[in-house]
């Protein structure tokens, strides 16, 4: 039974975060400061877009990188 | 967002899974049992059903602010994986999806496989194969299904994207028997990545309580900043020392 809850969370947790954690962990960081910006009236739409800038070219140098390692 | 763009977004990541799905239900039918394979594929189109029948009102029901950050918080995440991989590949850092390959391997390892009846099922592993293999792929049609239709107050013309994806893909492996290695896979996924993370950064900003500057008028820009950004980073990867990896990632079978 506990293995077949953890097969369940396991299926859940590749199909939503994948195998990069720090990228999921990333977007939920820049939509609560987006949240945060805009409770205190800033304007806060830049914020999703630069996180993507920083995420997407992080994510593949640690990917490429432990390529070239191994 | 206009419907045109709608169901080009929906169909494209759709079709992309149903390729998938087709290539292993056609492996667990050649390579062992047809009557098993379509009680798999039928089997997990039904629980698929369900799952739509049950989610699809309650996302609706669901404040709209809430539901874009989620979702678009979801949805970006999910993009973001897509990218990446797609980027790896379109650079050479990964090897190339290749339906004939994965279409391959699936048929070796069922033909090797020993056979097991089990009720009304002629063939346990032909059926688990297909039922497997639809109900993962079609998760994820699922999931972008409801999750642009109801972001964007349209499920009816997202569920007919999708719809209209899996339909034209199984009539076309069902007439050719054979898995659809024609099919530019690597291009739609590249294509569906940026899509799924510019939809994700648009609404997961939204749902967070951004403004836009110019409204919806804006998800275009984001869509060709991120079309821009992910060829920039191709173009960059492809300049980096070839790895290990990348020398014999021609030959390697992948799965997404």
């Amino acid at each position: 039974m506990i293995s077949k809850l953890r097969q369940f969370g396991a299926f859940w947790y590749d199909f939503v975060i994948g195998d990069d954690w720090r990228v999921a962990v990333g977007v939920v960081l820049a939509l609560a400061a987006t949240y945060g910006l805009h409770q205190a009236a800033w304007p806060a739409w830049w914020v999703v877009p630069v996180a993507v800038v920083i995420l997407l070219p992080y994510s593949l140098w640690r990917t490429t990188r432990s390529q070239r390692r191994s | 967002m206009s419907g045109g763009a709608l169901f080009v977004a929906v169909f494209l990541a759709c079709a992309v899974e149903a390729v998938e799905a087709t290539t292993i239900v056609l492996a667990a039918g050649a390579a062992r049992d047809w009557r098993s394979a379509l009680w798999g594929l039928f089997g997990a189109l039904l629980t698929l059903a369900v799952l739509i029948a049950a989610l699809g009102p309650a996302l609706s029901a669901v404040p709209l602010h809430a539901l874009r950050l989620v979702v678009g918080g979801l949805l970006l995440v999910f993009g973001l994986q897509w990218l990446r991989k797609a980027i790896l590949r379109a650079s050479g850092h990964k090897a190339l999806h290749d339906e004939e390959q994965i279409y391959a391997a699936e048929v070796a390892a069922a033909s090797a496989a020993p056979h097991e009846r089990r009720g009304a099922v002629t063939d346990w592993y032909a059926f688990t194969l297909s039922f497997k293999g639809v109900l993962l792929e079609g998760l994820e049609v699922v999931f972008i299904a409801l999750t642009f239709g109801t972001n964007d107050h349209n499920l009816p013309l997202a569920s007919a994207a999708a719809g209209a994806a899996v339909v034209v893909v199984g009539v076309a492996g069902i007439a050719v028997r054979a898995p659809l290695a024609r099919v530019p896979e690597n291009s739609m996924k590249f294509v569906v990545g940026v899509m799924l993370t510019a939809f994700g950064t648009f609404w997961g900003a939204e749902g967070a309580g951004a403004r836009w500057p110019e409204s919806d008028a804006s998800l275009p820009v984001v869509v060709a900043a991120v079309a821009a950004l992910a060829f920039g980073l191709v173009g960059v990867l492809r300049r980096q020392p070839m790895s290990t990896y990348r020398a014999s990632a021609a030959a390697s079978v992948v799965s997404r």
